[in-house]
């Protein structure tokens, strides 16, 4: 750990300045020995540097493997890890085809046409080139890796973006900058093997790939970009952010007057071409020419031709009056045509309208009133202020005044840049788990701040030790003169106040590395698979009771079992279990989830009834009362009784509260005291003696006494509880036989 | 008025006429291509309205084999116009080849997309 952590620290500073480094080395023998010339130098030491970055932006992702094993984190990639089995098992024609009867009992899911399958054909891919290079690998080790590797792929990205919108000095500082950001590692650690990871490698490369070809207006980018896109389509439904921002920027640019010709190329080759390429995923389908959320591309794409159409006859026609007047006639029917498409298109029902995610994102407060399984999720709240700081750390300093430098140098790439980081810091804002696609914006623009202001400083620096300066610089020709015009003026003052400058720079640099890996060991690496947590002496404390109950699961239960229980737990059961489930993440049904939530909130005898009709064999809760885990299911189970309440209304949440309290002691509502979740988790807890001085059952997660300690089951019976009651499995007593 | 504005509209089309000429006719051949391919996305538009979109993924890569074909010849178009300053360094060749290139990728997808 320590090993991996010690070059975490050090990298940035050497980076971002590597024009310094040049130019120590300059100074020094090297070059004499080695016989380069300036130009030979600077690209040895940038492509050690970028070679440096990509390792570290692998092995400060193995902090997880290091401190657990390797092993899949969390819930989703439970999903994922099984279908990639699925497809290096079976074939890709099978995995496409795929009907698993696992999930969702007993309706099913059509796993080939409801899942983004970019990340799996990823990961197989990747499996088989090793294998076919004769490394005997397992399918795990590859998915487990497979978000570190894309990460680093994703440095190099950033590296050819930054050279894009500023120069290659920024390029390495937001290579370096984005190898270790926590925003990005919180989603990409080894072991988070979850769409988001080889998605924003692929975000950021279309966005890439779109800004070179916008800059050079060549097909051949644009057709590369429309590959970027169809990779990302097909990797993440997060997609759906490209295919708004690039109509967006196209219209600002439009609106400022900053159309070009190679704007036109760029755009349409890339929207007709990808949108052709998205087509071919199945989950996404006709959702192109459906759905309101794409539709503001399609308009746009329509506007180009409008714009460039009058762009070319005023081109053709010298006089202006003549042109006005087709002008008048033009706009008049294109606006009217557009406007009788759309409406048409909306009032029959063929163009979907906005979906519920996309107004949750819009306007926060939306999910929080219409949808309670968006607002369930953690990770879908809006995000707290600690949250960007943490994620962030200086860059969110850095971020405004990498913002100045853009507005100070205007080009079509710079203000891509801006409206990606303007855009994606709202979105951030609305959701934390979007602070991921904010990351990569973050980072680049910050990295302009930190190159161009070391470039200015050091370029203090040297003109003082050179009498006359070789006028070198591409970039920051303005900075340049006018630094030039101060320096003489007060020569002395300006090289310390420039020195002390630059070691401050150097000073928060090194402080961001220090955090970054301080948060991606402490923070990160958590499988929440397996728990960790300090003993009384300091020691450390394994908690493996999800594996212990799944391994049971697989091993003591018969093959055809069906296992109830709240939806989170769905992908881990399959996956690990090899059981088939009522509910899991992928949530598609809401009402076969408000089912489940209504039988967990109804009095033992009704949520029989439902277990029955549901051919319930086992029913497995997760409990943190002994061992003090906050996330279970009695912390969750407000949202089992409004998504459940939200069909079946005769579940009400008044009846679970007592005064809009929620608690599970003695003054408890009589309802929530007797309904199955309470039974479950707390059956035989009140003979337990949890924390020494307090009485039996006493609640470790909630710090109470509870409030029902004599619970008896009479359709149910326990079948196993782990070694630290974290998970409780009770099998559905067979209906009584005789009366 | 009525006069007025049908007499505006002859002289909008005989100066856009006169100036079109002067095109060079390896532009005046891509034109036509475009138009072509225009004409032909409008009528699977109006052939859908009647009979329907049923087959969508046909009808989808029929009309975006049309429109796909119009804008990369609009922009090989642009590219090797001479006027046009921005893609000086752009060689038609290359240009070519780009454009040849879109097109193939354009009609391999929309085969596997035509169901």
């Amino acid at each position: 750990m320590a090993a991996s952590s010690k070059p975490g620290s050090p990298r940035p500073p050497p980076s971002s300045s590597s024009s310094m480094a040049q130019d120590l080395f300059n100074n020094f023998s090297f070059s004499k020995t080695l016989k380069l010339k300036t130009k030979q130098q600077e690209l040895l030491i940038r492509v050690t540097v970028l070679t440096l970055i990509y390792i570290l932006a692998f092995i400060t992702r193995l902090f997880s493997v290091l401190r657990y094993e390797s092993m899949i984190h969390e819930f989703d990639p439970y999903f994922n890890y099984r279908t990639t089995l699925y497809l290096t098992k079976n074939g890709f024609a099978e995995f496409w085809n795929w009907f698993d009867s696992e999930s969702w009992y007993p309706l099913g899911r059509i796993i080939g046409g409801t899942l983004y399958p970019g990340l799996m054909l990823t990961a197989a891919a990747l499996y088989w080139v090793l294998r076919f290079l004769r490394f005997a690998v397992h399918i795990r080790e590859v998915c487990v890796l497979t978000a570190p590797f894309f990460a680093s792929n994703t440095t190099l990205v950033a590296y050819f973006f930054g050279k894009e919108i500023w120069d290659s000095g920024a390029g390495i500082v937001a290579a370096a900058l984005i190898a270790i950001c926590p925003g990005y590692i919180s989603r990409s650690v080894a072991g988070s093997y979850d769409n988001e990871g080889v998605a924003i490698f692929a975000l950021l490369l279309t966005f890439y790939l779109f800004v070179k070809a916008v800059n050079t207006g060549s097909l051949a980018w644009a057709l590369a970009s429309a590959f970027g896109y169809f990779y990302m389509v097909s990797a993440w439904g997060g997609y759906v952010f490209i295919i708004n921002l690039v109509p967006l920027y196209v219209l600002v640019l439009l609106v400022t007057g900053r159309y070009s010709l190679r704007l036109y190329v760029a755009y349409n080759c890339m929207y007709v071409v990808g949108m052709l390429l998205a087509m071919q995923i199945r989950f996404v389908g006709f959702q192109h020419v459906q759905s309101g959320e794409h539709m503001a591309a399609m308009g746009v794409f329509f506007l180009m031709q409008v714009f460039f159409f009058l762009d070319w006859v005023r081109h053709l026609l010298s006089d202006a009056k003549l042109f006005e007047a087709f002008l008048r006639i033009t706009v008049t029917g294109a606006v009217s045509v557009g406007a009788i498409a759309l409406g048409v298109g909306t009032a029959s029902g063929y163009i979907s309208p906005w979906t519920g995610r996309f107004y949750s994102l819009l306007d926060p407060t939306y999910a929080k009133d219409h949808i309670p399984i968006i607002a369930s999720v953690s990770e879908h709240q809006p995000t707290a202020w600690s949250s960007f700081m943490f994620d962030f750390h200086i860059l969110l300093i850095l971020f405004p005044a990498g913002l100045y430098f853009c507005f100070k140098r205007l080009s079509d790439a710079t203000i891509f840049i801006v409206m990606y980081g303007l855009t994606s810091m709202y979105f951030a804002g609305v959701m934390v788990r979007l602070i991921l696609v904010a990351t990569p914006a973050v980072c680049l623009i910050s990295a302009i701040a930190v190159s161009a202001t070391v470039k200015n400083l050091t370029r203090l620096v040297r003109s003082q030790s050179q009498a006359v300066q070789s006028g070198s610089s591409k970039g920051a020709s303005t900075a340049k003169s006018s630094s030039k015009g101060v320096i003489d003026n007060s020569q002395p003052f300006q090289r310390n106040g420039a020195i002390f400058l630059l070691l401050g720079a150097f000073y928060l640099l090194t402080r961001y590395a220090i955090h970054c890996t301080w948060v991606t060991s402490e923070a990160y690496s958590s499988p929440s698979i397996v728990l960790a947590a300090r003993g009384a002496h300091g020691n450390r404390v394994i908690f493996d009771d999800y594996r212990e109950a799944y391994f049971w699961l697989r091993q003591n239960t018969p093959p055809d079992a069906k296992v109830m229980s709240w939806w989170d737990y769905g992908y881990q059961i399959t996956a690990m279990g090899n059981r088939t489930v009522i509910v899991d993440n992928n949530t598609w049904n809401n009402t076969h989830i408000a089912t489940v939530g209504r039988a967990m909130s109804s009095y033992e005898d009704e949520a029989y009834e439902i277990m029955r009709s549901l051919d319930v064999d086992y029913v497995l809760v997760v409990f943190g009362g002994v061992t003090g885990y906050s996330s279970d299911d009695i912390n969750k189970f407000l949202w089992m009784v409004r998504i459940g309440g939200g069909v079946f209304p005769v579940i009400k949440e008044p009846d679970y509260l007592v005064n809009g309290e929620y608690r599970v002691d003695k003054g408890a509502a009589p309802k929530m005291l007797n309904c199955l979740m309470y039974k479950l988790s707390y059956y035989r807890f009140g003979e337990l003696t949890t924390e020494y001085g307090k009485p039996p059952g006493f609640d470790r997660a909630r710090g109470v006494e509870i409030g029902n300690k004599d619970i008896k089951l009479e359709y149910l019976e326990e079948a196993f509880t782990t070694q630290n009651w974290i998970v409780r499995i009770y099998k559905v007593k067979p209906p009584k036989n005789r009366w | 008025m009525a006069r007025s504005t049908s007499k505006d509209a002859q002289d909008l089309f005989r100066a856009l006429w006169s100036a079109y000429s002067a095109t060079p006719t390896n532009l005046k051949i891509i034109d036509l291509y475009v138009m072509y391919a225009v004409f032909t996305a409008l009528i699977q538009v109006v052939y859908m309205a009647m009979v329907g979109s049923f087959p969508f993924n046909s009808f989808l890569s029929g009309v975006l084999s049309c429109v796909g074909t119009a804008v990369l010849a609009v922009c090989l178009r642009i590219q090797v116009n001479k006027e046009n300053k921005e893609f000086k360094d752009l060689a038609p060749e290359r240009a070519f080849a780009d454009f040849v290139l879109c097109n193939l990728v354009l009609h391999l997808v929309i085969m596997n997309f035509l169901g």
